[in-house]
């Protein structure tokens, strides 16, 4: 055991792009109040450490994990449940944790699909011998090995059970600061909370004034395609703004940068598909009421799944797309 | 109990979302006039059409729905003069979602059948019988638990691992 009675915290990185690390650091010198009180344990990104010195640990004595990134690999699958077995809490930090994020997009697609494109179709690429990673490799009379990549990228909920969600894409420092410090504290809601405010975003905006009461869309637009004004509601201007139908908690900064909420944050508690809530919402408050009308203007969101799905596929009701079978056949 | 027997034939099982001054309604006549329709329909009466979330569609879908029909006033009847355009406008995006997502358009249909239309119910439900029992079984709940198979290695490995004992902790974690 550690000679120190300080509660022991980790971090890990899963499916993710690093952002979340990011925002850990964001913290600025905030962070130094956070390791004067915690022993950081495991943090692969920032400190040097070994699996076995994990594995050495006995269970439930890491106070908390806070664990960002989907889980898409055996070797992550397989830490997931790991740091769950060393942690008293655990808690999903960020939209890939939590909901599957960006990376739950790739279940729209088999994994074949996946890595013909990425080892051997993406223009950037340089790869004749058309090389793809393999689980085993001999070199040198050693079997070297890498993880297997699993048929579908998954929450963390989906695979192992977790105490506390943090969200956002990335959390903002003042969510992830409010985390650590309710955690801290031990002033912690009940298990299975998501560490953020239960309100719609459109509460904090600061355009939430010229919200009009009866939204109606004639078209809508990206926002590549207009001049935004900057101080009125994005949705008034046909914007495609998610602010509605996602969580509050980030003090609007899309909106506030002059761009659109996409509903990093995930639904409400009253709301268990955020995608199918928010096409609810925008769609049922289209202008024409006759079908070719309906049509024309539903054609200015061309990519439903990644417009209502951005950082929630994984945890959506269905899944994924659900011809694909367990080996990427259909079944 | 007899001696086990197959297995029945798969029937489809449809949920129906009938809004309360049409289609419902419609249902009931169809009842008092002894109209018979497949009985593969579970309807649920709402207020309106347009008081189908979509999450109910898909709740119905993943629960192990094999479609979903929507049944409301013809347009320009709504009793809460816009509920069914509204629908309508679900409908027209949730059909693009769900092809995307793989699932047959044809496993969700929205129908505007009056008060008057008994016999259009009878019509619609038996189409659509036929027509799911053509496309057979979506059966979500069975291939949630096919796609986590994938998971199952792993976790049994994990509950027969002993418990790790109470080690000394390496100059790393001091």
């Amino acid at each position: 055991m550690s000679a120190t009675s300080k509660p022991k915290v980790a971090f890990y990185w899963c499916a993710s792009c690093g952002g979340c690390e990011e925002t850990v650091v964001d913290l600025a010198e905030d962070i130094l109040g956070v390791v004067e009180k915690v022993d950081l344990v495991l943090w692969p990104v920032a400190l040097d450490f070994k699996y076995h010195h994990l594995e050495a640990m006995p269970d439930r004595s890491i106070t908390a994990t806070l664990l960002n990134g989907a889980i898409r690999s055996t070797e992550q699958e397989e830490m997931a449940r790991l740091l769950r077995r060393k942690s008293q809490f655990l808690l999903a930090y960020g939209s890939c944790a939590v909901s599957g994020g960006i990376p739950g997009l790739a279940n729209q697609f088999p994994l074949e699909q996946v890595l013909r494109f990425n080892y051997e179709e993406a223009p950037t690429l340089l790869n004749e011998a058309k090389t793809r990673p393999q689980t085993h490799f001999a070199e040198s009379g050693r079997d070297v090995t890498l993880p297997a990549l699993h048929q579908m990228v998954r929450a963390l909920d989906q695979v192992v059970e977790v105490d506390y969600y943090v969200p956002g894409c990335p959390p903002t420092p003042n969510i992830t600061r409010a985390a650590l410090g309710a955690l801290l504290e031990g002033k912690l809601p009940p298990k299975g909370s998501v560490l953020a405010p239960d309100i719609a975003l459109c509460d904090e905006c600061p355009r939430k004034k010229s919200k009009p009461a009866n939204l109606s869309f004639a078209e809508f637009k990206r926002p590549h395609q207009l001049l935004v004004d900057p101080a009125v509601c994005l949705l008034a201007q046909g914007v495609v703004c998610q602010g509605p139908g996602t969580r509050g908690g980030c003090g609007a900064q899309c909106p506030g940068g002059n761009m659109p909420c996409t509903g990093c944050f995930g639904p409400t508690s009253r709301v268990h598909d955020q995608g199918l809530k928010i096409l609810s919402s925008l769609c049922a408050n289209v202008e024409a009421k006759d079908e070719p009308g309906i049509v024309k203007t539903l054609d200015g969101i061309p990519d439903p799944v990644g417009t209502f799905y951005r950082y929630g596929l994984a945890k959506s009701l269905l899944r994924r797309k659900v011809t694909l079978g367990v080996n990427g056949f259909p079944h | 109990m007899s001696q086990p027997t197959e297995p029945p034939e798969w029937q489809p099982r449809i949920v129906a979302f009938f809004c309360n001054w049409c289609t419902y309604t419609a249902a009931d006549l169809a009842g008092v006039s002894r109209l018979k329709y497949a009985a593969n329909v579970r309807v649920i009466r709402l207020m309106c059409s347009g008081r189908v979330d979509p999450q109910f569609i898909f709740e119905a879908l993943a629960g192990g729905a094999d479609g979903v029909l929507i049944g409301g006033c013809h347009p320009g009847d709504c009793h809460y003069v816009e509920g069914n355009y509204k629908m309508l406008r679900r409908f027209e995006m949730l059909q693009r979602l769900l092809g995307e997502l793989g699932v047959e358009r044809e496993r969700v249909r929205l129908e505007w059948i009056s008060a008057a239309e008994g016999e259009k119910v009878k019509r619609v439900v038996n189409e659509m019988v036929e027509q799911v029992q053509k496309l057979g079984p979506l059966a979500m709940p069975q291939r949630f638990e096919g796609w986590d198979e994938e998971l199952s290695r792993l976790e049994a490995a994990v509950a027969a691992a002993p418990v790790a004992p109470a080690a000394p902790a390496p100059a790393a974690l001091a």
